[in-house]
């Protein structure tokens, strides 16, 4: 018998695209789109059941249509259409407690898988380089995004305490880029002029959003052979690149501001509306953050497709050239050999 | 007297690095000839054609003079040395505007360090503090390793002069990775550079991660209780922390290299310490010295002091089982060994130093 696998938050465009893929996979009987608005993208074989995971109707959902698998991705930094920051809070952590207390009283639940971020981590400075899973945060985030995705974790290990019969992964996600992909920082990214914090120049690390789909359809799906996906996994691409590299390989000059002007631009930004720059994301664009994935390759037993890097370049080929495109420059530098050598130009292209 | 044996040696041994170099310098002008004799057969644009064709002119001439003596030969090779290096200059400035460059997931730009950073280092290290190194190949070829030397000097300058011993004079090329305080990944400008440089922030799961891939690590355990001591108190090592980097080193199974560093000490002699002002900044100290903050800016260069730098010998940790970095009595066993074995070098080298500043 094939199992009903119950997918939050498919009115995303992540969600959409999982519950898409995940119904073609054989072991998979029927998928039900929870979502409480209604997706604007196709949904295929799929059954929608319009419902507010912040009420106890979930129960009846998980009940009626015999679920046994959660895939748990309504958790997420952006409102979808209109409602602030309040209601997406709400979403995630009172979502997340009312899904959790209706798989536990559902006895039929066997797996549950949730999307969470590595920045449960923070930035700070007096952090190590690199974050491993069981790495304690030196200073929690005290807000947003970060804060409800550590609160959300709480609840889940709550709950794996209280019913160890169900397997329960909890997949942190590094920054999720894609050609279709919406964040706020991929907002960021997209700005024509990026403000940058004077003197600091962060690590930042990516996952692809094919690698996620895939990543979550292994973790929804039984363990293959030597490995276990049960757990707590950080999800990124290999490789690292910083933040002044992202700008030139997207072509987009920069203005370094002063750390508290950041946060007055910010906040002008929000008011105005044109970006969600919120303090989370100001850290994260201060100090970085890198996770190790060695549980991911090891334990997991997962490989992504694109590094870092690649999942940069398709970002960027999707995004169209900025005001100063890398090739116009690396034009400019060829020109300028010319002028300057001729013999050199040979050997530099040579040597390039 | 081997001592005496030793530092011949040495000599040897940068000189024949750097004759090799020269001889590649001839051979590019040899394999430049051929690109500029063609030159002038390229009308292209007005602009470039004459400069093309004065500066095949110029090498001919150069090439014909080197024919007839040794002296116009080097010259040449100084042309085609000089316009490869145009060319290497240019390609690595493609590669920077471009983005088009790798660093490691501590932000560690290897080429950033080697091409520029490097040199900007390399003047203090060759002209201003004259540092001479001993004992470079106790730092072995592959693997990892825990270099482990005193701190001093108000500035951490003896870290930075340690990274350029090590790349410069280390046959094998290897690179230092530096443990630094909290503190630097707070500054901005600093932090930045900082990773760039390859450091990252002195904590065991850094430094054991570093050592793990079989990188050279190294550590100041004094802290800033080293590098903010008082004048009077020179050359006199303080507590070496809680002796962590022992337990990360044996847990990584790689040897400790003691390093012992002479002339850091007297560049910035800090006769008095404004504790209210460094409380105020939020910064461990402000260092009164005799020329700071008397002559403004002129007062923050340092003097210009003679400087040894001194690697020990290894002390192997691989022969200990796994859970005997948790014997804190072995630690602190260790810790004193260490600390003894840099304390003792320290003494030796400033009793055969002739002066402070040369």
């Amino acid at each position: 018998m094939g199992r009903v696998v119950l997918v939050t938050g498919a009115a995303r465009h992540l969600g959409g695209r999982f519950v898409r893929r995940i119904q073609r996979d054989p072991e998979v009987e029927r998928v039900i789109a929870v979502d409480a608005v209604d997706p604007a993208h196709e949904l295929g074989a799929a059954e929608f059941v319009r419902a507010d995971i912040r009420r106890p109707a979930i129960a009846k959902v998980l009940a009626e249509h015999e679920v046994d698998t959660v895939v748990h991705m309504d958790v997420t930094g952006t409102a979808l259409g209109a409602g602030g920051r309040a209601s997406v809070k709400e979403t995630n952590v009172i979502g997340t407690m009312q899904l959790l207390g209706a798989c536990q009283k559902s006895p039929r639940i066997q797996r549950l898988v949730v999307k969470s971020s590595t920045s449960v981590y923070g930035s700070a400075p007096r952090d190590p380089a690199v974050f491993t899973e069981t790495t304690a945060a030196k200073s929690l985030p005290s807000g947003g995004f970060a804060k409800d995705a550590v609160e959300v974790e709480g609840y889940v290990r709550g709950f794996a305490r209280r019913r160890p019969d169900v397997a329960v992964c909890v997949l942190r996600f590094a920054n999720i880029l894609g050609p279709r992909a919406e964040s706020p920082l991929t907002e960021y990214l997209s700005l024509p002029v990026m403000p940058t914090v004077l003197g600091y120049d962060p690590r930042l690390q990516f996952v692809h959003e094919d690698d996620v789909i895939d990543v979550l359809r292994l973790a929804a799906h039984e363990p293959r052979r030597a490995t276990l996906n049960s757990g707590t996994f950080n999800v990124a691409g290999d490789g690292v690149l910083l933040l002044s590299q992202c700008a030139r390989r997207l072509g987009r000059p920069t203005v370094p501001v002063l750390l508290p002007a950041v946060t007055w631009v910010g906040t002008a930004l929000r008011t105005v509306g044109i970006t969600d720059f919120a303090p989370e994301q100001i850290r994260l664009l201060t100090h970085g953050r890198v996770v190790s994935t060695v549980q991911m390759r090891e334990v997991f037993g997962f490989s992504p497709r694109y590094t870092t890097a690649e999942t940069f370049a398709d970002f960027a080929d999707s995004r169209g050239p900025g005001l100063l495109p890398p090739e116009m420059l690396a034009g400019a530098v060829d020109r300028l050999a010319g002028r300057l050598a001729p013999a050199a130009t040979d050997s530099l292209h040579h040597g390039a | 007297m081997a001592d005496a044996k030793v530092i011949p040696f040495d000599d040897d041994r940068s000189r024949a690095r750097r004759r090799p170099s020269r001889a590649d310098g001839e051979a590019a002008a040899v394999r430049a000839l051929p690109g500029a004799q063609h030159g002038p057969e390229e009308p292209e644009g007005p602009g470039e054609g004459p400069a093309g064709a004065e500066a095949a002119g110029g090498d001919g001439r150069e090439a014909a003079a080197g024919a007839g003596s040794g002296v116009g030969g080097d010259a040449g090779g100084r042309a085609g040395g000089w316009e490869r290096r145009l060319a290497g200059g240019l390609a690595f400035l493609r590669r920077r505007v471009t983005g088009e460059y790798e660093v490691d997931e501590f932000g560690y730009d290897e080429e950033l360090t080697d091409q520029v950073l490097m040199s900007l280092l390399r003047p203090l290290y060759e002209k201003y503090f004259r540092v001479e190194v001993k004992g470079i190949e106790n730092i072995p070829d592959k693997g990892g390793a825990l270099i482990v030397a005193n701190h001093s000097g108000t500035l951490p300058l003896d870290g930075l002069m340690m990274q350029v011993a090590v790349h410069d004079r280390h046959p094998a090329g290897r690179h230092l990775r530096l443990l630094a305080a909290d503190l630097v990944f707070v500054l901005p400008v600093v932090n930045e550079l900082a990773r760039k440089a390859g450091h990252t922030l002195a904590c065991a799961e850094d430094a054991e991660r570093l050592l793990r891939a079989g990188e050279i690590v190294g550590v100041m355990p004094e802290g800033f209780k080293g590098i903010g001591k008082p004048f009077s108190e020179r050359y006199k090592l303080q507590r070496f922390g809680r002796g962590g980097f022992v337990s990360t080193a044996l847990r990584a199974g790689v040897p400790i290299v003691p390093c012992s560093i002479v002339g850091a000490e007297e560049i910035y002699p800090m006769i008095g310490n404004a504790k209210t002002l460094a409380r105020v900044l939020g910064i461990p100290y402000v260092p009164i010295t005799p020329t700071f903050p008397w002559l403004g800016p002129l007062g923050t260069l340092p003097l210009p002091t003679k400087w040894t730098i001194q690697f020990g010998e290894p002390i192997p940790t691989d022969g200990y089982a796994p859970e005997a970095a948790e014997d804190p009595m072995l630690m602190f066993n260790l810790t004193d060994q260490v600390r003894e074995q840099i304390q003792h070098t320290l003494y030796k080298l400033l009793v055969q130093r002739r002066s402070v500043f040369f």
